[in-house]
Order: structure tokens, then sequence, then C-alpha cells
């Protein structure tokens, strides 16, 4: 490391000046820090400012910066020097040491307290980051295989030839359309909203076909899937059995969905009289009508009454129901109901609901309907019977007169709902050695409420990654992708989700949510042609190595990456895909034996800061706090907790991490060992609803932490002296509470035994 | 048993939904109602109501034309048109409640002892008269609407208001006597026989 120059630069600006001994903060750079110099400056972050540094890592041969300013998330345009083969690190002085502190003579020494270990900690870091160079395997390939011919599947193939990319649109039937070309109309996407409209699937096929840009295999799936963003390998076989080998920079699966079998509903009468039929089927019979009156399947009867059951076998929780909502079958009924009153306003059409739901401007739609004498009855139905000479009667309660009452119609459209097509379920337990049968049987509950429905018979992509061939799920079966945040992403880097196989949706929403899956197809080709990561960290160059000499071959790292970005080679070493790596570094926060590591983050740089604090004796009254935070959630609801002049303990030393998942038990243990008091985690929501922006990172860092009880008895501490919490950006009350209240907890049990 | 059965099915056909369209004034919003229950809970009066707005509209979509017809329900309304500010969908509740009022008294299926029935055709006999109310005898008529003991005792409560309306000069006891009405009664009365004779025509198409 002799190569090592370090400039650390104060600022003065922000009240920092009059607020801090910054001669001094310079004096500890350059003493304690082995900065080759330290500089001050009166407003860091201003032209001059910038200039000044920008001139001694060209003139002076910096290499590495530390900006002693505000908070890592403020002026980033200003501090990128990152570019230039320089790391910086960053002081939090602040909204991590002024604007978290009183500004009372009292306070004064601890606040410079508080800054001069933020200045140490800066140091230490930075002189264990190396610049992170980009990905040397980066590749860039600008074609994109669309899994599946729908209206999703040929709108983002669409949207991906209009934007100059070469597309594959690989459809396991003999046509383009999907399920939306056996519809006779849809639902309006336009204003006024008032009838059903062409489905223009006819000419989405046109447009396909004729894209120069966008190629076709019908009668095709996808046997084989292996590589990473860039430089995906996919094996096309069609019915006949041919294969051929084709290479992609981004994959989009628009499987869509398979439809609810209604033979799961006697009880609604599906199978007992042609006169109950689903939704799918009066498009087909209507169709069959040809703009005519609709005849009764039994007995070929005008049909002169319909009666529509809603959320049939959905919204309900028993066996063999969908417990959600498919959200496209209300206006689809409303639909359907207007195909008979367009062609015979005479015709009674009952649409039996229980909440009507229409989302936007489709109760524009809705109140059509009305306009159009469809009459909307609150009621649950509780059983369809055939009725003698053909037709079929309802039973069902009425909601709003509270009564039993029955109904008969020649015909009966059951709404039913959608499942997603979206392959295998590859968390699938098998019974583990030692497992109890009580345990499997909890894994194989949590398998089926993950599948629903679901057969997870037949996968669709055959990814040859470690984690198994198919995307991940969260619920019932539909792909998992980060629905607060990022709601494109799978946890599969480069292959994005879209349409009903995600969630449930009609054909707007499918259309509209393609785009966005192109977009971001597009950003992780891009982004993978320039070795940099594409999401949720855009465009750090960064990636995990690991040191092979050391590695045990325990598998840890392989098995927690929750994006299946770690294969094994045949020696059972690791493989890390980079291009399919979001740099959470929960593989850094797994690995026993401490050899994987980033460039710029890695278990010494944060290791080292934690070592850089001065721990005073244990008669100073002067504890010491490590609070590790998440740099998404937890420390910008620090930042913003100072920011709002919410001040807490001056006691504590915060350091940002990239996830939780990231935090390696030794830094805990370290912390605990060369004296510090207590240590906080602070990660984002885990489990179902979880908010992390890696999904598994905090729920790892939870499991881990659950076991370090036995560690601290090792060490004869209390256990309490270290918390892991789930810290929400918004808790920016809370936050700084749980720093006092460990504050509070430390004063009550002691202080920590091992300061030296 | 199969009886009441095929009454019900029958019931729920919506006929009854286009005779309200046809007859009730402003009938043709019924069918827009979305069943949030808005202008129920809205009411100042919706506890006292045996079917609330809300339950009218279902009941009338549901065909339940006997059980509408002859409901006190919207004889209760005051006319207070919250239930119109607030309904989401923009129904003029309070004048679908009036209308049905009006078409039910129409077909003769009005709870005949109903006493907003009957204030009402007081008033409506008072002024078509005149063409301008005579409050004396309009409110001595309502006090008496009961009978006469009844009469008295409503009339002996109500005196010291009486009283100090006949001080200042706003009541006017020999309109019990005489009373002047407006200038054209004789056109007012052709006014109201020829909107009458519209009124059935249009009734007469739906044979209400």
């Amino acid at each position: 490391m002799s190569d090592v120059k370090i400039g650390a630069y104060i600022c003065k600006g922000c009240g920092l000046g009059d607020r801090l001994d910054t001669a001094a903060l310079a004096k500890i750079a350059e003493r304690e820090g082995k900065a080759a110099f330290a500089k001050e400056h009166d407003f860091l972050c201003s032209e001059a400012g910038v200039a000044m540094i920008r001139e001694d890592i060209e003139k002076e041969g910096v290499n590495r910066v530390v900006i002693a300013a505000c908070s890592r998330r403020a002026k980033t345009d200003a501090f990128a020097f990152d570019g230039d083969g320089v790391a910086v690190s960053r002081a939090n002085l602040r909204e991590g040491v002024i604007w978290a502190r009183p500004d009372t003579e009292e306070a004064r020494e601890t606040t410079q307290e508080m800054a001069e270990d933020y200045v140490r900690m800066a140091c230490a870091e930075v002189r264990y980051m190396t610049p992170p160079q980009p990905n040397p395997e980066a590749q860039t390939n600008r074609r994109i295989l669309v899994v599946g011919g729908g209206v999703s599947g040929m709108t983002a193939a669409l949207e991906a030839a209009k934007a100059g990319y070469e597309v594959t649109i690989v459809e396991k039937s003999g046509a383009l359309g999907g399920w939306a070309a056996k519809l006779h109309r849809r639902v309006p996407d336009h204003a006024p909203y008032a009838d059903p409209q062409e489905t223009g699937v006819e000419a989405m096929i046109q447009s396909v076909e004729a894209d120069p840009r966008i190629e076709v295999v019908l009668n095709a799936r996808i046997t084989r899937t292996s590589g990473a963003p860039g430089r995906f390998s996919a094996d096309i076989t069609t019915e006949s059995g041919q294969t051929r080998t084709e290479n992609f920079g981004a994959i989009i699966q628009a499987s869509g969905f398979i439809p609810y079998d209604a033979s799961k509903l006697p009880e609604l009468g599906y199978g007992k009289t042609p006169d109950v039929v689903t939704q799918l089927e009066l498009e087909e019979l209507v169709r069959q009508a040809g703009g005519g009156p609709v005849k009764r399947p039994s007995d070929g009867k005008e049909v002169r009454s319909v009666v529509f059951v809603q959320c049939a076998g959905q919204r309900s929780d028993k066996e063999g129901h969908l417990p959600y909502c498919s959200g496209f079958c209300c206006t689809a009924s409303i639909k359907q109901a207007m195909y008979f009153k367009d062609q015979n306003p005479d015709i009674d059409t009952t649409i039996l609901y229980t909440d009507l739901r229409t989302p936007g401007y489709l109760e524009d739609f809705y109140r059509s309907g009305q306009r159009k004498g469809v009459i909307f009855t609150k009621g649950v139905a509780s059983e369809v019977k055939p009725a003698n000479g053909g037709g079929a009667v309802v039973h069902f309660k009425d909601l709003i007169l509270d009564e039993d009452v029955q109904v008969e119609a020649d015909l009966v459209v059951l709404a039913t709902g959608m499942i997603p097509n979206s392959g295998v379920d590859i968390e699938k337990p098998e019974k583990r050695e030692g497992q109890s049968d009580e345990d499997y049987q909890k894994a194989l509950e949590e398998a089926r409420v993950r599948m629903g429905l679901n057969p997870g018979e037949e996968s669709v992509l055959n990814l040859q990654y470690r984690q198994g061939p198919d995307l991940p799920k969260l619920r019932y079966g539909f792909a998992d992708s980060h629905f607060i945040c990022f709601p494109y992403e799978t946890r599969r880097t480069g292959i994005y989700a879209t349409g009903p196989v995600r969630r449930p949706m009609d054909i707007t929403q499918a259309m509209e949510d393609a785009v966005g899956a192109t977009l971001k197809a597009i950003q992780a080709l891009e982004n993978a042609g320039k070795g940099r990561a594409a999401h949720p960290r855009v465009g750090d160059l960064s990636y995990p190595s690991f040191r092979r000499d050391g590695c045990t071959q325990c598998k840890r790292c392989t098995v927690e990456c929750p994006f299946g970005a770690i294969d094994e080679d045949e020696e059972r070493y690791p493989v890390f895909n980079e291009s399919r790596c979001r740099r959470c570094g929960t593989c850094m926060g797994a690995c026993p034996v401490r050899v994987i590591s980033f460039e710029n983050y890695s278990v010494d740089t944060v290791g080292q800061q934690i070592k850089a604090v001065d721990i005073p004796d244990e008669f100073s009254e002067k504890p010491r706090i490590l609070v590790l935070a998440c740099e998404n959630d937890a420390y910008p609801a620090l930042d913003m907790a100072a920011q709002n002049g919410i001040h807490y303990s001056p006691f504590v030393r915060i350091v940002p991490v990239r996830c939780l998942g990231s935090v390696n038990t030794i830094w805990v243990t370290d912390a605990l060992n060369s004296g510090y008091d207590g240590v906080i985690l602070m990660g984002c929501q885990k489990g179902e609803n979880y908010q992390c922006h890696f999904v598994k990172g905090s729920e790892m860092a939870h499991y881990r932490m659950g076991k370090i009880g036995d560690s601290l008895e090792q060490l004869q501490l209390e256990v309490e002296r270290v918390q892991t919490y789930e810290v929400a950006i918004t808790d920016i009350e809370r936050a700084p509470r749980l720093i006092n209240e460990m504050e509070q907890l430390i004063e009550k049990i002691g202080m920590s035994p091992f300061k030296f | 048993m199969s009886d009441l059965n095929a009454q019900m099915v029958e019931k729920y056909r919506n006929s009854f939904l286009k005779e309200v369209e046809a007859n009730v004034e402003e009938g043709e919003w019924v069918k827009m109602c979305m069943q949030c229950g808005v202008c129920s809970g809205s009411c100042p009066l919706g506890p006292y109501w045996e079917h609330p707005p809300q339950e009218i509209f279902m009941m009338i979509r549901a065909g339940k034309r006997e059980e509408v017809l002859k409901s006190e329900s919207m004889w209760m309304c005051t006319s207070c048109y919250n239930c119109i500010v607030r309904c989401p969908r923009g129904l003029p509740i309070t004048h679908i409640m009036h209308g049905l009022a009006h078409y039910a008294e129409r077909l003769g299926l009005a709870p005949k002892q109903n006493p907003t029935r009957r204030f009402a055709l007081m008033f409506w006999d008072n002024i078509a008269k005149h063409g301008r109310v005579n409050e004396t005898v309009l409110s001595i008529k309502l006090y008496f609407m009961d009978g006469f003991s009844a009469g008295i005792k409503r009339a002996l409560e109500m005196l010291p208001v009486g009283l100090g309306m006949l001080k200042a000069k706003r009541f006017n006891p020999w309109g019990l006597f005489f009373h002047k009405g407006c200038k054209g009664k004789r056109d007012i009365q052709k006014i109201l026989a020829k909107a009458r004779e519209i009124e059935l025509a249009k009734a007469a198409k739906f044979g209400g």
C-alpha cells in the first residue's frame, strides 16, 4: 500500500467552523489518520473547494480523498471523484455531528470528540479502499429475449424494437396473442370509457410480424438459460425437437397466466349444466354469435337473462380457491354485460358482486354499464343449480336487503381468476436430515402459500443457476418483485417479469407494465456492457471477489446470495457472476472466514473504522455505542432526524453499511472486544412484507445476530448489549430514540469491562 | 312454497326499475346508485327510516314494487339535501324520494295515515284554492287533524306563541273568515289543471 496518498479535506461551511475545532480535526487526520495533508476550506462543495481537491488529485497524486463535511448522501455530484481512480470516504460531520447535537457549552466537548472519531474513521476506511475498476468480463449484447407472446410479451418486444434493440419472442403455442386474442372485445383504455373496444391484438401481431428487429419463434420453449446480464445464453427448443442456442443481453419473462379451473366450483353449477360458463367461455359464445343474439349452450335458445357471479373461487379462504383478487374480472363482467345490452337492451343482465373494483377511469365504465341498464346487486352466491327446462337458478344472499333470494337466468357466467404461470417452486423444501416432522410440515405449508394453485410442474426459463431453474416466488406463485421500491426487479438480475406472471392485471395494466420491464431490461444490458451495477446501486463499479486460498468451500455465500449471483465451480469454489450481482454484500456478511470483499467495501474498510474510534476508559462515563445502519433506510432516517433538529447521544458512532446482510459478525465481536459498550444494527423490514432493497439481507442479518448470544456469553457480556432493529426510512423519531435507549441501558447495566 | 319461490324469481326481473324510470321524477337516476350508503349515513332522520335511501334503491332494482310504494320511508324525507350534497354519484336523492312518494300517492298505494302525507294534502288544497296559503286556516286544520280534543290541546300548548305572533302582527285571526288569495286565481287553477293533464298523459304511457 505504498502508493496510498490520503488527502483530507475539512469543511468549515454550514456552521461546522463555528461548532467544531477544525484545526484540531486536521491535526488528527494528519497524525492519527496518516493523511499526507489535511486542508480546511470555508465552503468545500463550492467550485473553488472542488477545484482545490481536483488539483491535488492531479498534481499531488492524491488517490484517497477524505471529505469531512456533510453526510455521504449530500453533495454527491460535487464530491464524485470515484471515476478518476480515486477512492472517496466521507466523514459525516454535519448531519452526523453538529446537527445531531445541541449547540451548548456543556455539549461542546462530546460533540468535538464525535467529530474527531468520524475523521479517524473516514481516514481508516479510505486507507483500506481500492478505487473500483469496471468488471473486466463485461460484455455488451443488445438482444433481448422475450418469453411469451401475449399482450405483455408483444408490447415488450415492440417497445424494445422501437428503442433500437433486437428481440426474439419465444412463444410456446402456435400463435401470438395469448389469452387476449381469444377475447371478443376488451375493456376500454381511453376516454370516454363507455363501451367495449376492439382488442387491438390483431394489429399488434401484425406490427410484431412486420418489425425487422423482432424475431418470433412459435411452438417453442426455453430449455436452458445460463449466463448473466450482457451474456445470457438460451436454448430455444421447438416442438419438433430442434434446439438452437442464442445469446442475449437481458430477458423479459412475460409468461402470463393460467385460467382458474372452474371445475373446482361444482357448488356454482360449473359442469352440472352447460349454461354455467366462465368469462373466457362466454367470449367464445359471443364470438360464435357474430353480432347476433347469444344462444344458450344447453338448447340453443336465445339468452334473455344473464347473471354474472363475481369472485367465483376468488378472495376466499376455502381450499382450492384463490385467496386474492384477480383485479380484472369486475370490469370484464361489466364489459360482457354490455355485449348483451348493446345487442338487445331488453336482456336482463345482473352482476352479483360483493365489492366492485373498477380502478382508475374504469369507474366511468361502471357508470356506463349502469346507464345501459346493467343491474348491480350486492350479494354472495351460495349455490347455482341447473333449472328445469334449461338455464340455472342462482341462490344468493342479498347483502343490502339482508335476505336469501334466488334468481333464474338463461346463462350464468362465473368470474374466475388468474393463476400466474411462473414455473416451478425453486424453494420447494426437501426433508433435511434431523429435521422434525413438524418443521417439515411447516415448510411444506409455506411452500403451498408460496405457490398458491400454480402447478409448478414445468419450468419456464430452465435457468442453470445454483438456486434453481425459475424466478423465486413470494406468494401464490407470483414472481417475486420488490413491489414497494422496484416493482420490475426480480431476484434474478437482468431477468424481468412482466404482466400477470408478476401480479394479476388486465390488458391496459399489462401493457404499461411491459413498457416498464423493457426499459429495465435495456438499462440492465447497457450497464452490464459497461461493467457496472444496474440496480439498485446504479453505476457501482465494484463487485465482490474472494481470496481463493482462504476459502473453505462452505457454500454459505452461494446459498445466501438473494440474487443467485454466485454459482459453484467443479471444485465447489464460488463463481461470482458480477453482472448478476446487486452489490449488497450479503456474501461478505455470510463468509465465516472473511475472504469475500469489494474493492471499496470490505471486512477491513468497516473493521478498521470500528478500530479507529477512540475508546475512553471505564471511568470516563463516556460509553461508546456502535451503530451499523443500512445506508438505504436507517442511515437516511438518522440524517433526516438531525435535519429536523432531533438530537441524540454523543457516544454513538454510526457506520453506514450497504445492507444489514453485509454485516459480518466479526465486526460485532471485534467491537465488543475492543471496548464498545453496545452495538445496534439497523436494517429494513424483513419477512413477507419486506422493505429490504436486497430482499433477504435484513432477514439474514437478524438470523445471524440471533446466534450472537453465544459469543456474548463467552465474553461474559450481557446479551442486551447487541440489538437488532427493523428501521424504516420514515422512523426519524424512532431511530434516534433507539440510540438513546441504548445509552440508558448502558447506564443501567454498566460500562463494558473490555476497555484497555 | 313453490308459489312464493316463483314470486321471488319474478320479483328479480327488473320491470319495476323501468316503471320507476318512466314515472317517478328523476327516476332514471335509480340505476346509477353504487350502494355506498353515504346517503343513509348522512340522513339526519336516517335511524327512523324503515328503509333508508340506499335500501330503497336496491329494493327498486330487486323489483319489490309493493314494499317500496307502500313504504312510509320516503315520506320521512325533510328535504335537508344532505344526501344530494354528499352522494358521490350525484344522484338527486331528495327529489327521487319525493318523486316516489308522489308516485305512490298517485297510485293510491301511499300509507293513508302518514302525517306528512296528510299535511301535504292539506297544504296543497289550501294553496291551490287561493293561489296563496291561508296560514290561519292551515294551522287550525293541522291542529285539529287528529280530532277536536287533540286540536284543543295542541292549540292551548301553542297559545303563548300565538299571542306573541298576534302582538307582532304576524298572525291574522280574521284570516279564518276572510282570505283574499292572489290576483290571478283562475289563471293559477288553469295552469294547475294543465299540468295535471300532462302528468296523467305521461303516466298513461306506462300504464301507471
